[in-house]
């Protein structure tokens, strides 16, 4: 039977899907004009109320809905994560979404279902949760990313998002059903306990299932070569929307990635390890080599996510608590990088209208001198260059991979950072030593510099006081690791 | 007994002809037609298995909602059929094959039935014994009990399905007349009529 007190452990969950209803009727019975201002607000409010109930219901691992639905300080870790990324990106998004003519109020309650599924992902504690929460944050964000319908690029990066979506899906779900026929349980504890203290548990069928799986979540994590959608939607889509993209479903999908296959899948790790170096390696790789030829600095920011996936998930092969750990730090650092990062692309705008090549960065110095600091500390900082928050993540997490003994692995990443250093800092260049030519449009909006400024203030001086993030990550990472 | 038998082979008969009418009939609104038909002796079926639930579901889902559909497409869309199944033969060999490789399929479901018979009892949905409650009790209580969370979280993935058809095709026209209602309630005689006195032979 479902009690009360099953619902208190979702209830940050049902607060939020609750809230969402609420707005949506706020927003058809205000005037047109207020009502999107009035539900953004409201929108952003609820969120940061969901995330200190979050932070202050914290309390161990509970377990809810019969075994389906379960937090424990790894979910309040990643949730948190998400949802600051979410109330972020909606701050940023009020003044973009008035100018470009997407207006609608219907945008923040969508980001509102997205972050829903999100959390309802990293809660799952059974393959059938798994895939609804799934289901629910890729509907909302196949929606957002065509949001600005009267644009073919925004339609077509939602339909190419939906269709290869939708495929992925159904590898995911293939996989869920093969796992299920070979061991006829679908929740996470019953998995585990299958598979802990056996040498050889695993039957063809069953390696078989667990490929699909991960191919599943890799599309979701967009890491190769499952990553072919990422340059073209994050392209097509509202700014603000990419921002979204880069920064929440990712963290949520690699939390995801990290809980299937460390807690139910964990004692076969050495079945799993090796599709994991791979996806990992070529990501890396890939996210290096083919952001250099890129004009556009939205796919840019693609293909550097595409990597930085890519680091995570060496994290993930390492399989130790270490690396786990490193992982959690990594993806903070990066939530913190990407919102600023995009804060400053969000500002790129001439004569009321945004532009999104490389090249209209050129001699911003000039003009914006804050802006172009902010670039600079941002783009030190993905390429890993200390003292930049950047640098920690990477280090952690390269330093699992050496206690792992996967020193392939790690060396590989090490040289493609120093590749993908190479496109980070030609921004730079280009916007410190070009010419100028168009300015950007001043002034750059209170909320857009307020993040920037903020976001710019943590990547900085991160080494300074790092015990917050990295006492939490440990928390969290322990929280997979019992005993 | 023999009633329950009658009936079987009277539900099992009508919907295999109705199947085999779907696919010979020329014309197509009467192929929909017999898939109803088909659909409602499949009901039958279910009913005579103690599936009452399905029944009404087939019933509520597939002859309202998805046959119906079928027929407004069929009626509104002007496809010739005739030329579609013109290659009907062409094709006899690779819909031969799928028929084929399906049946294989049932044979090796039903032989690992026959030869692991303790398969069954695997396969047995986690319910209690149909004769203690109905089965649309059974399933309501796994649904609001057990399933709960993923019954509302499915609710919540068909609303932003709806949010998002709504938001991606819903455009107000300009110019359109709506019909106010309160408007016309508030509406007097003395606006609407005018009484005009007119003088015979002559016009207004």
């Amino acid at each position: 039977m479902t009690e009360l007190p099953d619902m208190l452990a979702a209830g940050p969950e049902i607060f939020l899907a609750v809230m969402g209803m609420v707005l949506m009727m706020v927003g058809v019975f205000s005037s047109e004009k207020r009502a999107l201002g009035i539900v953004s607000g409201l929108a952003v409010a609820s969120l940061v109320v969901t995330l200190a109930s979050v932070v202050w219901m914290a309390d161990g691992r509970i377990v809810a809905f019969s075994g389906l639905f379960l937090t424990d300080s790894f979910a309040v870790f990643m949730k948190t994560l998400v949802l600051l990324g979410a109330v972020l990106v909606l701050i940023m998004s009020e003044n973009y979404i008035q100018r470009e003519g997407m207006a609608r109020f219907e945008f923040p309650v969508l980001v509102i279902y997205a972050t829903v599924g999100m959390m309802m992902m990293i809660s799952a504690n059974d393959l059938i949760s798994l895939y609804i929460g799934l289901e629910l944050q890729s509907l909302s964000l196949y929606v957002l990313a065509a949001f600005q319908r009267d644009r073919g690029r925004s339609s077509e990066a939602g339909l190419k998002y939906f269709v290869l979506g939708a495929l992925s899906s159904c590898l995911l779900l293939y996989g869920c059903s093969l796992i299920y026929g070979f061991t006829g349980t679908t929740q996470f504890e019953a998995l585990a306990v299958l598979f802990t203290g056996k040498e050889s548990a695993a039957s063809p069928g069953l390696v078989v299932g667990i490929v699909f799986l991960s191919a599943g979540l890799a599309f979701k994590v967009s890491a190769v070569p499952f990553h072919m959608w990422t340059p073209d939607v994050y392209e097509g889509a509202p700014t603000p929307v990419t921002a979204f993209f880069a920064v929440a479903p990712k963290i949520a999908a690699i939390a995801l990635f990290l809980r299937v296959m460390l807690e139910p899948f964990g004692g076969l790790i050495d079945e799993w390890r090796q599709i994991i170096v791979l996806i990992s390696v070529a990501s890396m790789v890939l996210g290096a080599f083919a952001a250099v030829a890129q004009r556009n600095i939205k796919r840019l920011m693609a293909y550097s996510s595409i990597g930085h996936v890519g680091y995570a998930l060496v994290g993930l092969a390492s399989g130790s608590e270490a690396g786990l750990r490193g992982v959690l730090i990594y993806m903070a650092i990066y939530l913190v990088m990407n919102v600023g990062a995009f804060a400053c692309i969000l500002c790129m705008q001439i004569n009321g209208r945004m532009v999104e090549q490389i090249d209209d960065l050129a001699g911003s110095a000039k003009s914006h001198p804050m802006m172009a600091l902010g670039i600079l500390v941002f783009m030190f900082s993905l390429a890993g260059i200390p003292p930049m928050a950047g640098f920690f993540g990477k280090f952690f997490i390269f330093t699992a991979a050496i206690e792992a003994e996967l020193y392939t692995l790690a060396i590989i990443g090490v040289v493609s950072s120093v590749v993908g250093a190479f496109y980070y800092l030609r921004i730079v260049k280009i916007v410190y030593f070009d010419d100028l030519l168009e300015p950007f449009d001043k002034p750059i909006g209170r909320s857009l510099g307020t993040i920037m400024t903020l976001s710019g203030v943590v990547t900085i001086l991160f080494f300074l006081y790092p015990a917050p993030i990295l006492d939490s990550a440990s928390i969290a990472a322990a929280a997979l690791f019992p005993g | 007994m023999i009633i329950q038998a009658l009936a079987f082979y009277l539900f099992a008969f009508v919907a295999v002809a109705a199947g085999v009418l779907v696919i010979a009939s020329r014309n197509p609104v009467h192929s929909v037609l017999f898939l109803i038909l088909a659909f409602f002796n499949g009901a039958g079926l279910f009913v005579l298995l103690g599936a009452e639930f399905l029944a009404m579901i087939l019933v509520i889902v597939y002859v309202g909602a998805v046959a119906v559909l079928f027929l407004f497409v069929v009626m509104m869309l002007d496809i010739n059929f005739v030329e579609l199944r013109s290659g009907f033969l062409q094709y006899l060999p690779i819909g031969g094959l799928v028929g084929f490789i399906l049946l294989a399929e049932l044979l090796v479901v039903v032989g690992g039935w026959v030869i692991v018979p303790e398969a069954t009892s695997v396969a047995a949905a986690p319910i209690p014994p149909i004769d203690q409650v109905t089965n649309t009790e059974a399933i309501g209580r796994l649904i609001y009990t057990k399933y709960i969370y993923l019954f509302q979280a499915s609710g919540l993935v068909l609303l932003v399905a709806m949010i998002g058809a709504i938001v991606l095709t819903l455009r107000s026209r300009a110019g359109v007349r709506r019909q106010k209602i309160s408007d016309q309630v508030a509406r007097r005689p003395g606006e609407a009529i005018e009484v005009v006195k007119v003088t015979t032979g002559s016009g207004i």
